[in-house]
Order: C-alpha cells, then sequence, then structure tokens
C-alpha cells in the first residue's frame, strides 16, 4: 500500500473531501468511492471515451488522470448536466433523434459534446466530428449522435437569441 | 489496470522541482499531462517511487511569439497551442501538426514539452521540432542549458536530458516559406506509420531552402540534410522530389511492427514526404 493523501474534489458542485492513495484513477474514485457511475469504464486505455468527464473546463478521460493529480480541481459528469425529471438539450436530443442505443457511450459523449459546444456553439458537422473523435461508439455508426449534437446546438442558440 | 504505489509531489516553482529530482534521483519522474507515462504506468511498464506533477509550475507555461523568436513552455498542451491565433500566424506548421495529434480529450492534457522530452520515436513533436531547428532549455541542479533538438536524441526514450534536469522551453525563429506536416496512420488517435515535416523558401521560382524532418520511421525522429540539399536550387519538380524522398529513404530506419513491415513503411514514408513536399511548395 502506498501513502495516502488528503484530496479535495468538487464534482458538480459538490466538495468531497477523502483520504486516497494517489495512484487511484480518477475513474474509480467516481464511480467507486463517490457513487458517480454516469462515466463508465470502457477501455480503460484512453481510446474510448466512455470515462469522458469535464475537469476545469476540459474534456478528459477519468482513466488516464491519478486522483491526486485533480486534487483542488472542478469537475462536472453527466449528472451534473442534466437531471432525469430536467434533461439537459443535449439529453433530450440524443433521445429524440435516437443517438444511442446500448447507451453505453453515452455518458461520455454528451459530456465531451457538451464542451464542444461551450467552445463552438454553432459547429458545422465536420467539427463536431473531429470534436467528437475521442469517444467511440460500437451501435450507431455515429451518424445519429452527430445528428443529436447538431439539433442540440441549433436549439441552444435559439433558446440565446430568445434571451 | 493499477499501477505500483508512488508517493504524490506537486512542487510549486521550478527550483522545488529539481530539489525533489535531486534528492529522489532515478526514483523520480516529472508528469505534466501525463498520457505518455500514465498508460505505461497502468501496464506497470514504468514503476515510478516519486511522482512530481508540474502542474503548478506557471514558469513552464505560454507561449511568446517576437519578429525573433517563438518560446513555447513545456506545459503549453497541444489544445493551447492549437488555439493560439499568433502562433498560428508564425509558424502555422505547429497547429497543422498538433491537429493531427491523438483526440480532443488527449489534446487538452497532452504538452508538447511531454511529447519532446518523452522521447518516443512516434511523437510528433520531435520531429517537427527538427524540422524547424529548435532548441529545448534543460534546467537542472548546475544551472540551465540549451540543446538542439537536431542532437537531443539518442535512442527511442533515450535522450540528452540527465534524470535530474526539466525540459523548460522550445526556442525556435520563425519559419518562413511554404510548409506542410503530412501524417498517414491508421486512425484517429494512433501514432504515425509515417509522418511528414517539410519548411520550403522560394526564390525567383527555386527552391532556396528546405528543411525535411520525418517521424517514426528510426528510433529517434529523422531530420535529413540531404532531403533537403537535393530540393534547393530545383524547380521543385517530379525529379528533384524523388532524389529528395531517396535520400530521406537512405536515412531512415523503420522496423516491422504493427503498423507493417519494412518495404511497407518505406513505401508510405515516401509517398507521405511526397505529399508533405508537393503541399509546402504550393504554398511557398
Amino acid at each position: 500500500m502506498g501513502k495516502k493523501m488528503q484530496i479535495s474534489l468538487t464534482v458538480n458542485g459538490e466538495v468531497h473531501d477523502i483520504l486516497a492513495e494517489p495512484r487511484e484513477l480518477l475513474i474509480h474514485t467516481l464511480r467507486e468511492r463517490l457513487g458517480i457511475t454516469g462515466p463508465h469504464i470502457g477501455c480503460e486505455t484512453s481510446h474510448c471515451g466512455a470515462c469522458t468527464v469535464d475537469m476545469n473546463g476540459k474534456s478528459v478521460k477519468a482513466c488516464t488522470l491519478f486522483v491526486a493529480q485533480a486534487d483542488g480541481a472542478e469537475i462536472t459528469t453527466i449528472e451534473g448536466l442534466g437531471a432525469p425529471d430536467a434533461l439537459h438539450a443535449l439529453q433530450r436530443s440524443f433521445r429524440e433523434h435516437h443517438g444511442l442505443q446500448c447507451g453505453y457511450c453515452t455518458p461520455g459523449m454528451i459530456t465531451r459534446a457538451h464542451r464542444l459546444l461551450q467552445e463552438i456553439p454553432n459547429p458545422t458537422e465536420e467539427e463536431v466530428r473531429f470534436g467528437m473523435a475521442g469517444n467511440l461508439c460500437r451501435c450507431t455508426g455515429y451518424q445519429n449522435i452527430v445528428k443529436s449534437i447538431l439539433a442540440a446546438a441549433a436549439e441552444l442558440n435559439a433558446k440565446e437569441a430568445a434571451e | 489496470m493499477i499501477p505500483s504505489a508512488f508517493e504524490y509531489h506537486r512542487p510549486g516553482d521550478l527550483a522545488s522541482a529539481i530539489g525533489i529530482l535531486t534528492e529522489y534521483g532515478d526514483e523520480a519522474r516529472v508528469i505534466a499531462g501525463g498520457h505518455s507515462l500514465i498508460p505505461m504506468m497502468k501496464l506497470r511498464m514504468a514503476q515510478i517511487g516519486h511522482l512530481v506533477d508540474l502542474q503548478n509550475l506557471d514558469e513552464l507555461k505560454g507561449i511568446r511569439v517576437t519578429g525573433s523568436a517563438i518560446t513555447i513552455g513545456a506545459l503549453v498542451t497541444q489544445a493551447e497551442l492549437i488555439a493560439h491565433d499568433g502562433l498560428a500566424t508564425a509558424a502555422p506548421i505547429l497547429r497543422e501538426a498538433a491537429l493531427q495529434i491523438a483526440d480532443p480529450q488527449v489534446r487538452y492534457m497532452g504538452t508538447v514539452g511531454g511529447n519532446v522530452a518523452n522521447g518516443d520515436p512516434g511523437n510528433d513533436m520531435p520531429g517537427l521540432m527538427q524540422c524547424l531547428n529548435a532548441r529545448f532549455t534543460l534546467v537542472g541542479p548546475d544551472g540551465s542549458r540549451d540543446v538542439a533538438a537536431r542532437d537531443f536524441y539518442h535512442s527511442a526514450y533515450m535522450t540528452e536530458r540527465s534524470d535530474d534536469e526539466i525540459l523548460t522551453q522550445i526556442t525556435f525563429a520563425p519559419p518562413a516559406g511554404g510548409f506542410a506536416y503530412e501524417k498517414q496512420k491508421r486512425k484517429i488517435g494512433d501514432y504515425a506509420t509515417a509522418a511528414a515535416a517539410v519548411q520550403l523558401t522560394k526564390s525567383g521560382g527555386t527552391v532556396a531552402g528546405a528543411s525535411i524532418a520525418m517521424t517514426n520511421l528510426s528510433d529517434t525522429p529523422v531530420w535529413s540534410e540531404a532531403a533537403g540539399a537535393a530540393l534547393v536550387g530545383s524547380t521543385c519538380g517530379a525529379e528533384a522530389v524523388m532524389q529528395s524522398v531517396a535520400a530521406m529513404l537512405g536515412d531512415i530506419d523503420p522496423q516491422q511492427d504493427n503498423r507493417g513491415p519494412i518495404d511497407f513503411k518505406r513505401h508510405v514514408a515516401g509517398v507521405i514526404l511526397a505529399r508533405a513536399i508537393a503541399r509546402a511548395w504550393s504554398r511557398a
């Protein structure tokens, strides 16, 4: 066993003070210690993006980050974007446009898409495909994922224009 | 995939970081974005007693562009590099190359300093920095020294940097003329089967200067003086390009792996280099 250290994480607005070995991977902290199971473990080798969370305004793969590196960080997971009775525009759009089949990649897809739309609010299809290249889906063939993100972007832009 | 245990350090300045490296010697390793090191640690191919996280070292951050020199701090991420418009104007080859590295999530974390310091023959920035004739600044307990990118790489993962030194920044003169970074990879996120960095200058319809380096075709990046010289004075026609490719093929030493057999890699190297030269010339 390695020496444990005091680590503070803000996840979805809630502060968590934990005692953990620095080698613990952030995805394990989130899922097993904090019970935040939206981010999934797919490949565990930084390829698939199922574990994508937002950390300090960046999309990161939580399987390729030691919890010690995240000490002091602000993290948002799919749970922080929407709730079952108050879905985020991206969640509604994925449902509407059939942007998922088995759903395993979906939390990572939506969390990544959320950051992409912060950076490029009105993306082209090519920008969506390039910006989502770190997330793999084995079911949909991506067509409907791209469609869902473009539709959510249009909805969010229309809402902003109305405000 | 749990790595072996380590003690974690997050120093607040460069002097403290070097102090930790000096204290623990080869038991200590620095980590920046970690997207090369953490996978190796998870596979237990790297076991590290003391991990020194550089994230709070503000002196290693930032991009400075002047008329005579471009300086990139070691902790600048690929995403920050891509987003920097001043850099994209002064040295557009960097953005073109960085957009072909890994995927968005990895580019938010992966740093330019880590990419050049790691010594992985698959990393894209080492060849590019050789093409640009960049210098790397290394700071250790005995002070600071600059090493040319073209002298930095000894063999795979073996570089001029010693264990108690930290690569702090990369400096090069703003490149002139046309440029291209051309990369063949099996899929998004893959390392290159072959990649070429080319800078060409043009004068009176002929090539005035050429700098050419290739990636992942040897155990170090390959800057080929002969491949550049083959183009100088020519109109960059088919014959000159063929001679440049032949010169490069004489300098590379690819090995068979899951990206293909040696003959295939040599073929791809030629195709990629010819494309890169053509695109650089069209922009010169």
